[in-house]
């Protein structure tokens, strides 16, 4: 079994303060892992740590993939500004970055693959209409477009079916089965812990700190739920500097 | 007709150079506008017009009325001011606007200060408001050099531009380009507010640069075609303000700007996109 993904002993957080605390564990590749836990347990902290985004305030997260280009990395919604001027076609083509780059042309076989992925997720016809008129469904189908067309071995996607309805799902969950398939590494942030035992064979919950994580049965147990919720209290401003590692 | 349109420009050697200065400054400056709009930026053209007083008139303390000087104090204190607030705003905590104004403002108050040393009121009005009828050759080759850098550097940086704006997370996901892109582009503002000044004074450069971009937000659903709008407004107010400025007696730089807000308006009753049209004609709803 390759590692697509490894930490040890990891501590991501704001202001010194943890917001996923010593984490270690092994993540294969090819892995389809829901990641659930309560509001501030740190799943999105964790994202962004794998991404780069933030700094790691403590240990190591090692990543097959070495190259931030190679992570697929869908953040929450709320972060885009809709209101800005762009075609679906164009949003979506930003899919191409790692093969484009800055300046780079889009090839005419790439614009194929644009057109194939926007009909992947179903909004043919959508192409020249921007962004601010889709309904939150299309758009995430959209975002879905363009981590086809980006094509990385890892993919990290947070809450992406957040206020979506059914029929968006499991046209989404569909995609990622597809991802799975071809033995890409898959990383969700979900709330919704009947869809976790439906379609993800992996979960890890997390409270801040590991409560479970191995086959998604063995994880999401009512013991186990319980203990994450007790575990996620809020922070505390006057906190101790953390002696694990002294000791 | 000709009288009237042509001839004063034919006629007058001043008034060609001021169209050419009018021209080069929309081509360079209206672009750059829709992009500070769209950012939410739409105050930061202002303050840092403000924030490049300072530096003209250290230049001015020392050189009097000197292109050379003045352009160079002016591009030293803008960029100043920019790169330390856009490194605030991206290493700390405060936003960009808390951050900018607390830097203007020092530079500002600076500024009025030098002036006030050396110089009369005179001098001070041709800082604050220009003298886009009296430009002379290097004056004219520094703004159209600062519209050519302009649109060259908008060409090259589009593409991470227009992510950072829309979802500077993605941007972060796949490049290191956001920070030197935004940098890039706050320079890139600092040049034209420069180039602006000579012409129409730092109070009045922000507007040829945000007007037209506020009035082609109506016109234009893509960035695209807001940005040729907003070029060809800017151009038209820069024409049309020459000529009313001619024909009027009216001081040029004034004018101009008044003819750009005189678009913003009608763009903004009439303008078919997002305008105040759809209060009192709203048109009857679609099929789908």
């Amino acid at each position: 079994m390759t590692a697509a993904l490894n930490f040890r002993n990891v501590t991501l957080g704001y202001d010194r303060h943890p917001a996923v605390h010593h984490l270690t564990g092994t993540v294969a590749a090819g892995a389809l892992l829901a990641i659930i836990g309560p509001n501030g347990a740190g799943k999105s902290t964790l994202l962004k740590g794998i991404v780069g985004a933030i700094p790691t305030l403590d240990g190591v997260i090692e990543r097959a993939q070495a190259r931030r280009e190679d992570i697929a990395y869908l953040p929450q919604i709320a972060e885009i500004d809709r209101s800005f001027p762009i075609t679906i076609y164009d949003l979506v083509a930003m899919g191409l970055w790692r093969r484009a780059g800055l300046f780079g042309a889009i090839a005419r076989g790439e614009r194929d693959d644009i057109e194939k992925a926007i009909s992947a997720v179903g909004l043919e016809g959508f192409e020249s209409r921007t962004i601010g008129t889709l309904s939150g469904g299309q758009m995430q189908r959209a975002l879905f477009a363009r981590l086809l067309l980006q094509n990385a071995q890892l993919i990290l996607l947070d809450e992406p079916f957040t206020s979506l309805d059914a029929k968006t799902i499991s046209d989404l969950i569909d995609l990622i089965r597809r991802w799975h398939g071809e033995r890409r590494t898959i990383l969700i942030v979900l709330h919704d812990l009947d869809l976790a035992r439906a379609q993800f064979p992996e979960t890890l919950l997390l409270a801040r700190e590991v409560v479970a994580w191995g086959k998604t049965p063995e994880v999401l147990t009512a013991e186990n739920l319980l203990k994450a919720r007790q575990m996620c209290e809020a922070f505390d401003r006057h906190a101790e500097v953390c002696e694990t590692d002294l000791a | 007709m000709y009288d009237f349109l042509i001839a004063p420009f034919t006629e007058f050697e001043f008034m060609r150079r001021a169209l050419v200065g009018a021209l080069a400054l929309a081509v360079g400056g209206a672009p750059v506008g829709v992009f500070l709009m769209l950012r939410r930026m739409s105050l930061t053209g202002d303050a840092m017009a403000h924030a490049i007083l300072p530096g003209a008139a250290v230049g001015f303390l020392f050189s009097g009325l000197d292109l050379f000087a003045m352009t160079v104090g002016g591009i030293v204190a803008g960029f100043t001011v920019a790169l330390s607030a856009g490194l605030v705003a991206r290493s700390t905590e405060l936003k960009e606007d808390a951050s900018l104004a607390a830097f203007y403002l020092v530079s500002l108050a600076l500024g009025v200060l030098i002036v006030s040393f050396k110089g009369s009121n005179i001098d001070l009005l041709h800082v604050l408001f220009g003298s886009v009828l009296a430009l002379d050759n290097a004056t004219l080759i520094l703004i159209a050099a600062i519209a050519t850098i302009s649109l060259f550097i908008l060409a090259v940086l589009w593409r991470p531009l227009v992510l950072e704006c829309v979802d500077p997370n993605f941007l972060r996901s796949v490049s290191k380009a956001g920070a030197p892109t935004h940098l890039a582009f706050l320079a890139l503002m600092v040049l034209n507010l420069v180039g602006a000044f000579h012409g129409l004074g730092t109070l009045l450069a922000v507007g040829l640069m945000m007007l037209p971009a506020a009035a082609a937000r109506f016109w234009a659903k893509d960035l695209t075609s807001m940005m040729i709008v907003a070029i060809v407004v800017a151009i038209l107010s820069g024409v049309i303000g020459l000529l009313v400025s001619y024909h009027s007696g009216a001081a040029a730089g004034p004018a101009i700007i008044l003819v750009a807000g005189v678009f913003y308006a009608v763009s903004l009753v009439l303008g078919p996109i997002g305008s105040l049209k759809r209060l009192w004609a709203p048109g009857r709803h679609l099929e789908a």
